[in-house]
């Protein structure tokens, strides 16, 4: 969607008389929206200059972007390195031991995250872990609530601190983060994601919470975007 | 392969079209002035975050990197701009392209969108516009878009 949104704002700048380059990540909504001068950049999606934390190669990306700015009409092209999301590979990242036996595993496990979470924090900043709608205080109380869903409780019912999908999104911020600095390096694109969905109790009861919220005839809106859509209910 | 996948389930998405697209020859790279516009909703940490449908911008100064990704989509990997925040918003590129004389000036100001439009309309009649403007106030040559 992202790719179509910069498509569609590349005809709007241009019309104000500004040249535009579009880097897109889906081919064929990039080729269907027809910015002046697309580079479809076959690379996994939030990753749209390749690879992190590599300046030669994102300034190759650029080359080739700028580089269409000599063309002479409207153009689209392809830029010519794939990087294909590493099928199904997960991040290899220890869990912590288990600290409190009485406490949900879930719980005990946010918890025992905690620090490897503010070592992260301090080594990348906080872009992208629990801050859009909950802090990392918050976050056991929040999987708490979704714990309830999963068992049962009616999602209005069980103190899910704001809108379900935000809390959803800022777990798995504050779940990858830790896992980033518990591995010691970048993962390979969705393998955190697939390590937090599959490896880790937390995930398991999003991923439950997710099913009950359908099977009791929830909107969609409401549960779709608690996880990727390649995590579907049944 | 939870990219193939989201990105063939989203393939379909209905797009936009354009009667008489516009197409602006620009002044050479060297002598032009760039920003970057990203669909990553990125934004300061002192400013607003995006609501859930928000089809406005958030302005990115070129002097700060402390930037938050508001986005609303879990539809993309998150870990990558964790660790390099020009993955998506290159940035420091521009500025090593500018000292390297291939660029002729970065600009002071970026600006971000929510890239999770459904219906586009809003985007098109009215944030779209407002952004340009601020653009043209700018007196940018050049803009990259970038999704996520």
């Amino acid at each position: 969607m992202c790719t179509r949104t910069v498509g569609t704002l590349a005809h709007i700048i241009e019309a104000a008389g500004i040249a535009t380059v579009t880097i897109g990540s889906i081919r064929e909504q990039l080729y269907r929206t027809s910015p002046p001068r697309g580079l479809f950049c076959d690379f996994p999606l939030g990753r749209p200059l390749g690879i992190p934390d590599d300046p030669g190669f994102q300034h190759t990306v650029l080359e080739h972007a700028f580089g269409l700015l000599g063309a002479t009409e409207a153009t689209v092209v392809d830029y010519p390195e794939v990087i294909t999301d590493n099928a199904d590979e997960v991040l290899v990242c220890p869990l912590p031991a288990r600290h409190d036996p009485q406490a949900h595993p879930a719980l005990d496990e946010a918890r025992g995250l905690r620090p490897a979470y503010e070592r992260a924090i301090a080594k990348f900043g906080n872009r992208t872990g629990a801050i859009r709608q909950l802090d990392a205080d918050a976050i056991p109380e929040a999987i708490a609530a979704f714990i309830r869903v999963a068992e049962g409780t009616f999602w209005k019912e069980a103190g899910i601190p704001g809108i379900p999908a935000r809390a959803a999104q800022d777990i798995r911020g504050y779940y990858e983060m830790a896992a980033m600095e518990i591995a010691g390096h970048t993962p390979a694109a969705w393998a955190g994601y697939r390590w937090y969905r599959d490896e880790t109790a937390t995930g398991r009861v999003i991923k439950a919470a997710q099913q009950a919220m359908k099977d009791t005839g929830v909107k969609e809106a409401l549960w779709r975007f608690l996880l990727p859509l390649d995590t579907r209910p049944t | 392969m939870t990219d193939t996948f989201i990105k063939t389930l989203t393939a379909s998405q209905e797009w936009p079209t354009f009667e008489n697209p516009a197409f602006v020859t620009p002044k050479p790279l060297a002598d032009a002035k760039v920003a970057i516009v990203t669909s990553a909703s990125l934004h300061h940490e002192d400013d607003d975050d995006f609501a859930p449908v928000d089809t406005g911008y958030r302005l990115l100064h070129r002097d700060r990197r402390d930037i938050v990704v508001g986005h609303w989509s879990p539809n993309f990997d998150a870990t990558g701009v964790t660790a390099d925040l020009n993955v998506v918003f290159p940035i420091d590129r521009l500025e090593e392209m500018a000292r390297e004389g291939r660029i002729g000036k970065v600009s002071e100001i970026h600006l971000a969108v929510a890239g999770n439009q459904f219906d586009l309309s809003g985007i098109r009649m009215d944030g779209g516009p407002a952004a340009a403007k601020v653009l043209s106030d700018h007196e940018v040559d050049v803009v990259l878009l970038t999704p996520v």
